[in-house]
């Protein structure tokens, strides 16, 4: 029991603590990994889709072809891993008890949860940014095929991509907020993929012109318009929809800040 | 020095502590003894920050927890066994934590060879028997060098070797002068690591006192009398304003008397003696009579009979 002088600690601490333990369990590896598989994997097998049925499609199919949209497909199933990813990030540490040892060291409840998310925005930007870039060039490769393909340097085509990382960054964001207010992990990953993949379900069967303006507004939706090259029926514009999105995870994680602050661990 | 002053938790309708005030001081070991839902880890973790008190206050060296300005430098705590992410291996549970309080790499090998799991520090803790959780989790207590330790329940699943190297433990951090607040329900356990004693039973402290004042307080000394003779001599000894009570098959408890008193009236009346017995109090006595009306559960006699 020494009494030299004890520093306070910091929130670079925690940072660097919650660092450490993210990449120590197998879940960010294979979390990752699966990401990159899932949305690399599917953007390609979708342009391969597109192109082979490509004569058999009516001629206003063809004229909505988006190469932005199209060719960024896949990532919308990177919602599922990435948005997993978060859940655990939190969950796991209720599911285990490892929030008990978590909050020993850290029981400032807001600079915890604020190192949490910084370490997952920052792992999921780069994850995103990458299976972004990585989806693009593989399903324009297949789009060469046919003389579809378009470079990054065409309108709108850069800026859907780099969204689509931001995207993705702003899914496991809701996903930890989520997971920080429902904290068992089967419930906040129903709950997650209930709102980005069972609402639009719904939304479809909405009727009339209200239905296809609550539809734009449904949170996978909105996100999803910024992958958007040119402009399209029934999506908001690309930084309005992201905008959106981005306002429905401040929601949740204001109230996550909230709960973790007053709830017993 | 860890204080209580008013300290509540109510969970619903039910206090599970009612407005508890303490103090633990450093130097010795103080036992945390009651049964089990009496309160004792609702108490622990409400030092720790975990639960949020619903009245009162609970403070670390004047501080309450979340105000500590490095926690772990100034409190090691072994609340559970399983409050480790099980996919993590030893060395990087304790790494994350040290690194949340700036504590050294070196540390971490340190602590882990003082609790001997060097050997598994590579292997992620999921797969650890409960012995080597509760070292690890000693391991994360000990991580900060902190002058406060709080252990609930810690010899839970060690083995007779470990029971004795936690003891020695204990009694080790206490000497240098550090406050160790350990709890238990086993009052044996307590009995050969405690000189403090802090009493819990439901939600309220029952006793504050020293380990041999508490015994010498609550459990008064009697007399066992075997006789073939008891249908005769009890009477005779309830006549003398004793206070009896029957033991097994043909012996008595005799209260607040000493044998020679009990020999000389068989010997007046004639009546055999086949055995004679001062029974000392035990701590379990002690315990026994002082919770007896604050046992949560209580075992129904008819029903275990």
């Amino acid at each position: 029991m020494s009494r030299r002088t004890r520093r306070p600690a910091t929130f670079g601490q925690a940072l660097s603590a919650e660092w450490i333990k993210f990449f120590s369990v197998r879940s960010a590896f294979w979390g990752l990994l699966a990401t990159l598989v899932v949305t690399v994997g599917l953007s390609a097998l979708l342009a391969l889709a597109y192109i082979v049925s490509l004569n058999q499609l009516p001629p206003a199919r063809r004229a909505a072809f988006d190469p932005g949209a199209y060719g960024l497909a896949g990532l919308n199933f990177g919602v599922i891993t990435l948005g997993v990813l978060g859940v655990l990030t939190m969950s796991g540490e209720y599911s285990t008890g490892q929030i008990r040892s978590t909050l020993a060291a850290v029981p400032k409840r807001a600079r915890l949860l604020a190192a949490k998310a910084l370490v997952l925005a920052a792992v999921s930007l780069v994850t995103g940014l990458v299976v972004a870039f990585v989806s693009f060039f593989a399903s324009q490769a297949v789009f060469a095929t046919k003389d579809l393909d378009v470079t990054l340097g065409q309108p709108g085509l850069l800026r859907a991509v780099i969204g689509g990382g931001l995207y993705l960054t702003l899914v496991a964001l809701f996903a930890l907020g989520v997971a920080t207010v429902v904290r068992h992990p089967a419930g906040a990953v129903t709950a997650v993929l209930g709102i980005l993949f069972v609402l639009p379900i719904f939304g479809a069967f909405l009727p009339g012109e209200w239905g296809a303006t609550v539809r734009k507004f449904l949170p996978s939706s909105a996100g999803a318009a910024i992958m958007n090259a040119g402009p399209a029926s029934g999506s908001l514009a690309p930084w309005t929809g992201l905008g959106v999105f981005a306002a429905y995870t401040a929601i949740i994680l204001v109230a996550a800040f909230w709960l973790f602050r007053r709830r017993d661990a | 020095m860890i204080q209580a002053t008013g300290l509540t938790k109510v969970y619903g309708a039910k206090a599970a502590v009612d407005r508890i005030e303490f103090e633990v001081r450093p130097g010795v070991v103080t036992g945390f003894l009651g049964p089990n839902g009496a309160g004792k880890s609702t108490t622990m973790r409400m030092i720790l920050g975990l639960d949020r008190p619903t009245a009162g206050r609970v403070t670390v060296g004047g501080r309450r927890y979340r105000d500590l300005p490095a926690p772990l430098r100034e409190v090691g705590a072994l609340l559970d066994a399983k409050a480790v992410h099980g996919g993590r291996t030893a060395y990087h549970h304790l790494r994350g934590l040290a690194a949340a309080n700036g504590i050294a790499r070196r540390r971490v090998e340190e602590v882990l060879d003082l609790v001997g799991l060097t050997e598994v520090a590579d292997q992620r803790a999921g797969g650890f028997s409960l012995g080597m959780a509760q070292r690890l989790g000693i391991a994360a207590a000990l991580l900060g060098d902190p002058g406060v330790l709080l252990f609930d329940e810690p010899v839970n699943g060690l083995d007779p070797e470990g029971i004795r190297w936690i003891r020695r433990l204990m009694r080790s951090l206490a000497a240098e002068g550090r406050t160790v607040f350990v709890s238990s329900h086993l009052m044996a356990e307590m009995a050969l690591t405690a000189e403090q004693l802090l009493v819990i039973g439901r939600g309220r402290i029952l006793a504050d006192t020293t380990m041999t004042g508490f015994i010498a307080a609550n459990a008064s000394t009697h007399v066992k009398v075997r006789s073939p003779d008891l249908i005769t001599l009890a009477p005779l000894l309830t006549a003398r304003g004793w206070r009896t009570a029957p033991a097994d098959r043909g012996s008595l408890l005799v209260y607040g008397v000493s044998p020679a008193q009990i020999g000389d009236l068989a010997h007046a009346a004639r009546l055999r003696l086949h055995e004679l017995a001062v029974i000392q109090p035990s701590l379990e006595d002690a315990f026994m009579r002082l919770t007896a009306d604050s046992v949560e559960y209580h075992a129904r006699s008819r029903d275990v009979a």
